[in-house]
């Protein structure tokens, strides 16, 4: 079906809400594009379901402006905004067949007979439930569910859809799956997608872009490429998948090549270690220094030729945990701190079972592969 | 192991449990049914009872014209007290479901209950006569000179009736309002409803079971109902439920009160089946969804 609709930008300025004391939002400001994938993403209480309800209409904030395709669409009531939102429980009308549900509102709109019976049938077809429209929402499956939630919320053509968490009720197969449908059908269709998410590796994903928020603020924004890899904060770095993170204090900052070497003392594994970083800091700064544990690599023997930007650390495993596809090691090192490492079994062949428990290891990484996070004031 | 088996013994449970119910029905309902249904083709005895002789005496006297308006006019007040009390009692329930205070307001639904319903009434005489409550406040604020007929008339019992048996319609209508989810209003402002529209397309159909609890409960006591009427109406608030008590205790004319009480049964009755029926229709609808394109775009 070659439907294809047109998409709006949205643009959130300064948009705060309080609940009595608890800051819900505080002062937030996004812009999502045109026909974009976007995600909100947080721990819940992060303030990014109160912000999809501002969008559609269900709250006010206190202040700030939200635009849609440049006008201002706070004084609209739900109704009236070009906006559609699958919710998170799906409130299908338990009183209506599937077809009456995704027919409900095109029934409000007084659309003629014939007309809505084909766009009712078609936007069904979309989401392949052509042979269930007679049932009630009670008998459908979860996935079932969600797709007539998906359908009715198109019907209307909206230039935005919003999800809330709608995969979250779902057992984890299908939410694979129901993702990858997500995906093509916002290939297909073409319209702002603002998806609402406590799970990172769904956001991670499917996302054009990702807005991480905690505690009411929006702590960073960016592809899934940059959040993982260039984290903005500790809080991003530790949400976004695993990760080893230290505090630590700049040593030296030396140009090598088109960015800085640097070196960092950290307390917490008792030595310096050197990275790389686009910014000259100064020595004596406070910083954050993460690693990502697949980045780091794990030997039973130590390795005979060591690199200078090379960080090595002797340990013991005190928890190998196997599942398939990789293999995850906490290794506490000689000081005592447990660093995470996994390990990828890519090749058939791949020595995966011969690091064991309490396995004398050596873990490595390369001065490129680690990453300095928030530059700390005070 | 094998299913039937298990079927046919929980069959048997089936009756085991219903028993208790089965013979209440039998020796408290029942029973008394088929004496007042026997009664009514009797012929009347001269002080009281009946005379064993079948006649059709009494539903011959029922069709007298005076008879006929009374069973009207109880038709009417009823229908009009229930109209009223679910359209009150609608968002009584919905204000309770939606309150954090839900056991204090059920609380307060609830307490008038631990008064006898007779000094209830009489306290709405004290209310509502030419020297009660309300004509006294409105004489000493000068709005009326002289009382105003507020008691002894048709408005009076549809105001105590209405007083009477609202708890009993808030009550279910406050459960089915408690349990829905109201996600499903603001799913509904999403796609496109006015508010009006989101609660008579979306909420009230999915309460209308707590709606036809509430117009059961209090449609079918009005029907039946006797003291408000004799308390606080006047000549012409006669209901069926005084012919009856006069027809027992005036003119010991026992067949004929049988009769009348049948005629409360049978509208009573009515009314449940057409209620039921009409949820069944409402599912089969529900189920050939084709069809109601055909029929609402006509319309449409």
């Amino acid at each position: 079906m070659g439907k294809r609709l047109k998409g709006f930008d949205v643009t959130v300025k300064d948009v705060s809400r309080a609940y009595g004391s608890f800051k819900a939002l505080d002062d937030v400001s996004i812009e999502i594009r045109k026909g974009e994938f976007f995600s909100l993403l947080g721990p819940s209480g992060c303030g990014k379901t109160t912000l999809l309800r501002i969008i559609a209409g269900f709250d006010s904030p206190d202040n700030g402006v939200v635009l849609l395709d440049g006008k201002d669409i706070l004084p609209l009531p739900p109704d009236k905004r070009q906006v559609n939102t699958v919710f998170q429980s799906y409130a299908l009308f338990p009183h209506l067949s599937v077809y009456e549900n995704v027919a409900f509102p095109l029934r409000l709109r007084k659309v003629p007979a014939a007309k809505l019976d084909a766009k009712v049938r078609d936007y069904l077809h979309l989401v392949q439930l052509d042979n269930h429209m007679d049932k009630k929402p009670s008998m459908l499956s979860g996935g079932q569910k969600q797709r007539v939630a998906i359908a009715r919320a198109l019907i209307n053509e909206p230039s935005v859809l919003l999800l809330d968490e709608p995969l979250s009720a779902l057992d984890a197969k299908l939410r694979q799956n129901l993702l990858v449908e997500l995906d093509h059908l916002h290939d297909q269709i073409g319209i702002t997608f603002i998806y609402v998410t406590h799970d990172q590796s769904e956001a991670l994903s499917v996302s054009d872009r990702i807005a991480v928020m905690n505690q009411g603020k929006v702590l960073q924004i960016g592809t899934p490429y940059e959040i993982y890899e260039s984290p903005a904060t500790d809080f991003v770095a530790r949400f976004i998948g695993e990760t080893n993170l230290f505090p630590a204090v700049v040593k030296q900052c030396v140009p090598y090549e088109d960015y800085y070497m640097t070196t960092l003392d950290i307390p917490a594994l008792g030595t310096e270690i050197k990275v790389t970083d686009y910014d000259n800091l100064a020595v004596g700064q406070h910083v954050s220094f993460t690693v990502r544990p697949e980045k780091l690599k794990i030997t039973g023997h130590q390795p005979t030729r060591v690199g200078k930007d090379i960080n090595l650390f002797r340990g013991i495993v005190e928890e190998p945990i196997y599942s398939g596809f990789q293999s995850k090691y906490y290794v506490s090192l000689e000081n005592g701190t447990v660093i995470k490492v996994i390990q990828q079994h890519a090749n058939y062949m791949d020595e995966g079972p011969d690091i064991d428990w309490k396995d004398q290891v050596f873990v490595s990484w390369s001065a490129e592969d680690g990453y300095i996070v928030e530059v700390v004031d005070s | 192991m094998n299913s039937h088996i298990q079927e046919k013994r929980g069959r048997r449970l089936g009756i085991t449990y219903s028993a208790p119910m089965g013979l209440w029905l039998t020796f408290f309902f029942l029973v008394p049914l088929c004496i007042i249904i026997l009664y009514s083709f009797l012929k009347k005895g001269l002080y009281g009872g009946v005379e064993w002789e079948f006649t059709l005496t009494a539903y011959r006297q029922m069709l007298n014209p005076n008879f006929m308006r009374v069973f009207l006019r109880t038709l009417w007040v009823a229908a009009l007290s229930t109209v009223i009390t679910i359209t009150l009692a609608l968002p009584c329930g919905y204000a309770m479901a939606r309150s954090r205070h839900q056991v204090m307001w059920l609380a307060l639904v609830i307490i008038p209950f631990w008064t006898n319903s007779l000094i209830r009434i009489y306290a709405w005489i004290a209310i509502l006569s030419s020297e009660g409550f309300v004509n006294e406040a409105l004489k000493a604020l000068g709005v009326i000179g002289e009382s105003l007929p507020l008691i002894y008339n048709q408005g009076a019992v549809i105001t105590v009736l209405i007083y009477m048996y609202i708890p009993f319609a808030i009550l279910p209508l406050f459960t089915t309002i408690d349990k829905f989810d109201f996600q499903l209003l603001e799913a509904a402002r999403d796609l496109g409803a006015s508010k009006p529209e989101s609660i008579f397309k979306v909420m009230i159909p999915n309460i209308r079971s707590g709606i036809i609890t509430a117009v059961i409960f209090t449609f079918i006591p009005i029907f039946g109902a006797y003291t408000v009427p004799l308390l606080v109406g006047g000549k012409d608030s006669y209901m069926i439920g005084n012919i009856i008590v006069d027809q027992v205790t005036k003119t010991r004319n026992w067949p004929l009160a049988s009769a009348f009480s049948l005629v409360i049964t049978v509208v009573s009755t009515i009314g449940v089946i057409w209620m039921m029926t009409s949820t069944a229709s409402e599912r089969a609808r529900l189920k050939a969804p084709a069809q109601v394109v055909d029929a609402n775009g006509g319309i449409t």
